[in-house]
C-alpha cells in the first residue's frame, strides 16, 4: 500500500505555532463543539480535465469530506456554508476576519487546487479567526484519483493542530462483510475507508472468514479463514492479494494479531481441545508456545511496546482478562468486577485495555488501566463486542447484532464507534452487515 | 349493607379468585411445557436432533460456557460408539458449536473443547481417534437462528456428522 501512496509534501508554507487561540481539549466529552467554516476549495480555472472528474465540483466536494469528518468526531461544528460572507478565492488569499467572526465562526479553512498535467496541487490554509492568523499551511501533490484521501490529509493536519493529537482520518477499515440468513451466513474480507467509501472486497465468500487485523504498516492483514474446511490463520497480502497459511499446525489456529513491530503473529493454536497461545515468526518460521494451561487461553494482544500480552482466559472458571510478559512469566489477571471479561486489546498509547464485558445478559464495551483499575464502561446493548482502536487511541470501533425472531428475521450486525469519553457513539457506513473491524494506523504517515 | 349482600360479594370474590386461579396453573402449565426441553440450561429436548441410524442421534447439548457431557449426552454418545463399533469402515468429524452470547473467538475455543469432550467419550467406549475428526465453528453455525433461552440452548451442542 505504501508504494502507492506518492504524496509529495512540497513545502510547509507557514506554520505558526504561537498565540493560537483555539484549541480543542479532547480528554472529555464535548458538548460544546468548535464552530468551525470550511470554505470550498477554489478550482483554479486553468485546470485541465482528467478522465471523467469533475474538476469543477471538487473543491466543493474535498470541502464537504472535510466537513463530514469533523462533525463525526464530535468536536467541531461545522457551519451552514449559505451563510459563508467570502468567496473561496478571496478568503484563501485574506480572510476578512471580522466578517467570518460574525456567523459565530472560530476557525476557518480555505484552500485551492489545480489539476495540471496530470497531477492535483492542493493547499490549505487554517484560520484562527479571533486572533485574526494563520495557524496551519500545507500544499502537496498527488494523482488526481487520490482526492478523497487529500480532503482525509487535510482533516488530520487540521485535527492535529487543533487538539494537538494526531487524526484518524486517512485511515482504513477492514472487516467481515455479512450477508444471508442468519444460520447460512456468507462473510467476506472487505476493507473501505474509515468514512465507508471505496469499499473493495478481499475474499469471494467461498469460504468463512473471520478476525482480520491489520500488520503496522497497514499492507498485510492476518485472519481466519474455514479454506477447505480447515479452520487456520492467514496471512493476506492486500497489494497483491497472495494469500499463505501461517504456520503448520496440527489443527485450529484462531484469534490472530501482529505484534507491534509486526515480525510475529500472536494466535491461539488448539490443540486436544485445548486452547493455548502461540506466536510465530514470520521470518524465521519459528514457533513458540508463551502459554501452557489446561484452561481456554485465545484473544492475546501485545502492548504497543511488544513487551506484554493482554489475554482471555477461563482458568479461573469463567472469562477473564489477564496480563503477562511477553515470554508468558508473570500472569496475573487484571479483571475481577461483576460479570465475565473478553477481547482485551491495548491501546496504540499503551495506557488502555479495551474490553468487552458481559454481565446479566447484556454486553458492554469499555475500558481500564493496563493494570485493570479505572474501568469505564461506554456503551450497553444487546450484543457487541471486538473493539477495535482509532490510530490515535481516541475512538473505539466495534461490532453489535441485534435480535433475532422465529426464523431469524430483525437480525443485523453493524459496526459502530464510540470515544472513550464515552460520548460520540454512531454507526459506521457499510455497503453490507459488517463485523469484526480492525482500524489501520494512519495510511500518509 | 344487610348480611346477604354480603354474602353474594364474597362469593363473588371466590368466584374471580377461582379464575384468577386457574388461568394461572393454565398459563404456568403451557410455559412449563415450552421449559421442560431444558435442565439447568441443557436442552434436552428432541427438535433439531437428527440421526445417525434409528435410535442413535446425533448431537448432545451443554451449559452455557461449559463443555462438560451430562449423562443424557453420555447416554447419547454409548448410542454412538456401539454404532461407530458395528459400522467399522465409518470415519466420523465431530463438530463443536458455541451459542451467539459469547465473544467470537472464545466460542470458537469452547466449540473446540466441546467436541473434544465428546470425540474423548467416544474413545473411551473404544472407538480409534484416527476415526475421529473434530472441528470448532464457535457461535458460526446456529441450528436454530433465534435469539431466545431455547434456541441458545440448541446451538450449545456438538454434532457427529458422517465422513464417508
Amino acid at each position: 500500500m505504501r508504494k502507492l501512496i506518492f504524496f509529495i509534501f512540497l513545502n510547509l508554507i507557514f506554520v505558526n505555532n504561537l498565540f493560537a487561540l483555539i484549541e480543542i481539549d479532547i480528554t472529555r466529552g464535548n458538548l460544546d463543539p468548535l464552530p468551525i467554516a470550511v470554505s470550498p476549495l477554489h478550482v483554479d480555472i486553468k485546470s485541465e480535465s482528467f478522465n471523467d472528474f469533475k474538476v469543477k465540483n471538487l473543491g466543493e466536494n474535498i470541502s464537504e469530506i472535510i466537513e463530514k469528518n469533523f462533525r463525526n468526531t464530535g468536536l467541531f461544528n461545522p457551519l451552514k456554508k449559505d451563510a459563508f460572507v467570502q468567496k473561496p478565492d478571496i478568503a484563501h488569499l485574506k480572510p476578512r476576519f471580522e466578517d467570518w467572526r460574525l456567523i459565530k465562526a472560530q476557525a476557518l479553512v480555505t484552500g485551492k487546487l489545480i489539476i495540471k498535467d496530470e497531477k492535483l496541487k492542493v493547499e490549505f490554509r487554517l484560520w484562527d479567526l479571533a486572533a485574526a492568523k494563520e495557524m496551519t499551511a500545507l500544499a502537496f501533490t498527488t494523482t488526481p484519483s487520490n482526492w478523497r484521501r487529500v480532503a482525509h490529509i487535510i482533516s488530520d493536519k487540521i485535527y492535529e493542530r487543533l487538539t494537538g493529537e494526531e487524526g484518524y482520518f486517512d485511515t482504513r477499515i477492514i472487516y467481515v462483510a455479512e450477508s444471508g440468513p442468519k444460520n447460512q451466513r456468507i462473510k467476506k474480507l472487505a476493507i473501505m475507508d474509515q468514512d465507508g467509501f471505496n469499499t473493495k472486497y478481499l475474499t469471494l465468500g467461498n469460504e468463512l472468514v473471520l478476525t482480520p487485523r491489520f500488520n503496522p504498516t497497514n499492507q498485510m492483514v492476518t485472519y481466519m479463514s474455514y479454506f477447505r474446511n480447515m479452520p487456520r490463520v492467514y496471512l493476506l497480502d492486500i497489494e497483491t492479494g497472495t494469500q499463505d497459511i501461517v504456520g503448520n499446525f496440527p489443527g485450529m489456529t484462531f484469534a490472530p494479531r501482529f505484534s507491534p513491530d509486526g515480525k510475529k503473529i500472536i494466535m491461539s493454536f488448539a490443540k486436544d481441545g485445548n486452547s493455548d497461545i502461540y506466536t510465530m515468526n514470520l521470518e524465521s518460521r519459528k514457533v513458540e508456545r508463551i502459554t501452557d494451561h489446561s484452561s481456554i487461553d485465545t484473544s492475546p494482544s501485545f502492548s504497543p511496546d511488544g513487551k506484554f500480552i493482554a489475554f482471555n482466559s477461563d482458568r479461573s472458571g469463567l472469562q477473564q482478562i489477564y496480563v503477562m510478559r511477553s515470554d508468558g512469566s508473570n500472569v496475573k489477571r487484571i479483571t475481577f468486577g461483576k460479570g465475565i471479561y473478553g477481547t482485551p486489546v491495548w491501546s496504540p498509547r499503551g495506557d488502555l485495555i479495551a474490553f468487552t464485558k458481559m454481565h446479566k445478559g447484556r454486553f458492554y464495551i469499555g475500558v481500564m488501566r493496563t493494570d485493570g483499575t479505572g474501568e469505564r464502561l461506554l456503551t450497553e446493548n444487546y450484543y457487541q463486542e471486538a473493539p477495535s482502536w482509532s490510530p490515535n487511541g481516541r475512538v473505539l470501533v466495534f461490532y453489535r447484532e441485534t435480535k433475532a425472531g422465529e426464523k431469524g428475521e430483525g437480525f443485523s450486525a453493524k459496526l459502530w464507534s464510540i470515544d472513550i469519553t464515552g460520548y460520540n457513539e454512531r454507526r459506521l457506513s457499510t455497503k453490507t452487515d459488517a463485523s469484526d473491524p480492525s482500524w489501520s494506523s494512519l495510511l500518509s504517515k | 349493607m344487610n348480611l346477604g349482600e354480603k354474602m353474594t360479594i364474597k362469593t363473588n370474590l371466590k368466584n374471580i379468585l377461582l379464575v384468577i386461579f386457574t388461568t394461572l396453573i393454565l398459563s404456568a402449565c403451557s410455559t412449563a411445557k415450552k421449559s421442560a426441553d431444558i435442565e439447568g440450561d441443557v436442552y434436552t429436548g428432541k427438535e433439531t436432533v437428527e440421526y445417525l441410524a434409528a435410535g442413535v442421534p446425533d448431537r448432545v447439548f451443554f451449559a452455557t460456557n461449559k463443555s462438560s457431557l451430562t449423562s443424557a449426552s453420555r447416554a447419547t454418545l454409548r448410542k454412538q460408539a456401539n454404532f461407530l463399533r458395528k459400522n467399522k469402515n465409518l470415519n466420523i468429524t465431530v463438530e463443536g458449536h458455541a451459542d451467539e452470547r459469547g465473544t467470537r473467538e472464545y466460542n470458537l475455543a469452547l466449540g473446540e473443547r466441546r467436541a473434544n469432550a465428546a470425540r474423548d467419550y467416544l474413545m473411551t467406549y473404544g472407538i480409534s481417534g484416527k476415526r475421529i475428526s473434530v472441528i470448532s465453528y464457535g457461535k458460526e453455525k446456529p441450528v436454530n437462528p433465534k435469539s431466545s433461552p431455547i434456541s441458545w440452548s440448541q446451538n450449545r451442542r456438538s454434532v457427529t456428522v458422517k465422513v464417508n
